[in-house]
């Protein structure tokens, strides 16, 4: 789950790190009565779940008023990157010296979190790590030990040469360790962190991610959630406990696993044709869930076929057809329906699909085809 | 031969009482796996299908039966203490069926298993067959064929549907593993890779792989300096759009990197032929495999 920078910089200011104040605005006249409260300078910045906000106009520095107020009309309501601003964090503006990239991610090569650190802050990463490899400065965390002191002031004064600063920025990824863990985090950034002229370290930015199955131990997470930043699809699937992602197709795809609705994806685009959707049932096997993910296919009104890619390993073909049989009693689908069942349990599933409207097909590239002739007539 | 076990290999079951388990632990039994055991706390005393003992913890069942592998079936808030747990008992093979395991869980357990020498295999996986011998995992038994492919997957019924094509061409397999789709996992592709590569059983080699992470492209650097058999690949999610995860939490494209055409180019350049279609992976291993 993404979450905003005003929720990442609270966390970050519950590990103790130095966050200047803020608040989250959702209207001109609370940004300006903010603002008045912060005294001048202060900033203005889009919250959105995208990058880039500052090159599209998202982020302003105002040292008036009439700034604020005229800053805060512009960003409330701008389309960035096709995210819809309705919320704006009014923050004191500090004086910059210097500026760090500082975060963290769980590594797969390593299978450890490791911390990544570069004197190119305000930068995206990704970008450094393309144009100036060496700039990032690496240090794998063991979980046993957390980042060790040593290790943060060895990256540390790689960074800078100066002590004081570098002891700074050692104690402050230490404390992003902190909040890393605390928060089931699978990435966590402080960029930038700054120093001012007189020589102290802020985060002044911050992006984290939270493990989205490390949810369960955190549902007090779930009203971070922004819930207008989510498509109503999408939003229904999670609720239903469904991986969905929104394409702009019109073949429906109910597919159980993961790599195998994506391969399906790519096969109907393989045969000419657009996927509406990636779905992955799961690797359980609850009828509910199949009438659930044919609702959510069903409220998009490009879609006209749906497909069942079925190969059973955990999930039991005739749960499916139980489930797929549930549903098109319970809900009144228009479009030509074309199952594909394979695996555990598929004579049993066979058994049941006969007698139904469902269209059959034996193979993942029949059922695909079918798919598409059923839709182009 | 084939990797990680054998038909001897006895096995015990973590989570053998719930849904999911059961189920699962019937199959392997049927298939011919060696189920000795099964742990599932405060259950210790009963029998599972009437022939297999539950206990409450698994020192007490490796004690008492002398089980050397462990499959994991329990909850994903119980699946790191599992894991702990088998290894601490000196289990040195685990597969981890279990889906959802949070990520830092994972990356708590991994020092734990190095230190001991343990397998792992998955989270959030199928776990692996070999043909004839033995499964450890929910891999369908009837797909799959004896003989001389290695396969290995980051998917599971993706694994399901390539496995299926290889049998019905005549194409058996020396072991089909599914090493799970999370972004941190005990095996890793390159450590199978390189476990068929050791396997003098093993004569061609099926690689499946998603978008996400680069395992792929480090594959095709190793195979191409190390491997004379034939591989054959096939990567999902082409039509994956960037910064959505796709299912899998290690499925996503990010800043542009991990995405199935960087995967294929790396994978070609190394001799690496790879399937536009699950069901291409046939004809392309027979071209390439000419004494198959």
């Amino acid at each position: 789950m993404n979450i905003h920078e005003y929720q990442a910089k609270e966390f970050f200011r519950n590990a103790g790190l130095d966050v200047p104040e803020g608040k989250a605005c959702f209207s001109v006249d609370e940004a300006t009565a903010t603002a008045e409260q912060y005294g001048m300078p202060v900033m203005v910045k889009a919250q959105v779940l995208t990058g880039g906000r500052g090159k599209a106009g998202g982020v302003k520095f105002c040292d008036s008023m009439d700034k604020v107020k005229e800053s805060a009309e512009a960003i409330l309501g701008m389309d960035i990157k096709g995210h819809t601003v309705n919320k704006v964090l009014v923050t004191p503006a500090v004086d910059i010296e210097e500026e760090y990239y500082v975060g963290m991610l769980v590594d797969r090569a390593s299978r450890r979190v490791l911390l990544m650190a570069s004197s190119e802050g305000g930068v995206e990463i990704e970008q450094v790590a393309k144009d100036n490899p060496d700039a990032i400065i690496k240090q794998v965390i063991d979980p046993r030990y957390g980042l060790l002191d040593h290790e943060a002031m060895t990256v540390s004064m790689k960074l800078t040469a100066d002590v004081k600063k570098a002891r700074q920025l050692a104690a402050s990824m230490q404390k992003l360790y902190t909040a890393f863990i605390e928060v089931d985090a699978s990435l966590a950034e402080i960029n930038p962190f700054i120093f001012t002229p007189d020589g102290i370290g802020k985060a002044i930015d911050a992006k984290v991610n939270i493990d989205d199955n490390a949810m369960f131990r955190h549902r007090d997470f779930e009203e971070l959630r922004d819930l207008q930043e989510e498509n109503p699809a999408e939003a229904a699937a999670r609720k239903a406990d469904l991986s969905f992602v929104k394409l702009d197709g019109n073949v429906g795809c109910l597919v159980n696993g993961a790599g195998l609705a994506m391969a399906t994806m790519d096969l109907v685009q393989y045969y000419g044709g657009m996927p509406a959707n990636f779905l992955d049932i799961g690797g359980s096997s609850n009828p509910d869930k199949v009438v659930s993910a044919l609702e959510i296919i069903l409220q998009d009104e490009n879609v006209e076929v749906i497909l069942f890619n079925i190969f059973g390993g955990i999930t039991r073909c005739d749960d499916v057809a139980k489930g797929i049989i549930e549903a098109t009693n319970r809900l009144d689908i228009k479009v030509p329906v074309v199952v594909r069942l394979t695996g555990t349990n598929e004579e049993e599933a066979r058994v049941l699909l006969q007698g139904t409207d469902l269209v059959p097909a034996e193979t993942m590239d029949e059922v695909v085809q079918k798919a598409l002739e059923l839709a182009s007539n | 031969m084939a990797i990680f076990c054998t038909g001897e290999t006895k096995v015990l079951v973590q989570g053998i009482t719930g849904r999911d388990g059961g189920f699962h632990t019937k199959s392997m039994i049927d298939y011919g796996t060696k189920v000795v055991a099964g742990v599932t706390p405060g259950r210790g005393g009963q029998m599972f299908n009437e022939t297999v003992p539950v206990f409450d913890n698994v020192a007490d069942a490796v004690a008492e039966t002398g089980a050397e592998a462990s499959v994991i079936f329990v909850p994903p808030f119980a699946a790191a203490g599992a894991i702990f747990e088998a290894a601490d008992a000196g289990i040195k093979l685990i597969v981890c069926i279990t889906e959802g395991v949070p990520t830092n869980d994972m990356v708590k357990v991994m020092p734990f298993l190095e230190d001991r020498g343990v397998t792992l295999v998955g989270p959030n996986c199928p776990g692996f067959i070999v043909p004839g011998q033995a499964k450890l995992g929910i891999l369908p038994g009837n797909i799959v064929a004896e003989g001389k492919v290695g396969l290995v997957s980051r998917s599971g019924t993706l694994t399901y549907e390539v496995v299926d094509a290889l049998t019905k061409a005549g194409l058996g397999q020396t072991t089909c593993l599914g090493i799970g789709g999370d972004p941190v996992i005990g095996t890793s592709f390159m450590d199978a890779i390189k476990a068929f590569n050791a396997d003098p059983e093993t004569k061609a080699l099926v690689l499946i792989g998603e978008i996400g992470g680069d395992a792929e492209e480090r594959a095709a650097e190793y195979i191409k300096e190390n491997m004379d058999i034939p591989v054959v690949a096939f990567i999902a999610g082409r039509t994956a759009p960037p910064g959505k995860r796709m299912g899998h939490a290690g499925a996503i494209v990010t800043g542009g990197t991990g995405t199935a055409a960087e995967k294929k180019a790396a994978l070609e350049a190394a001799g690496i032929p790879v399937a536009d279609r699950p069901v291409d992976v046939v004809p392309l291993l027979k071209e390439l495999w000419k004494d198959a």
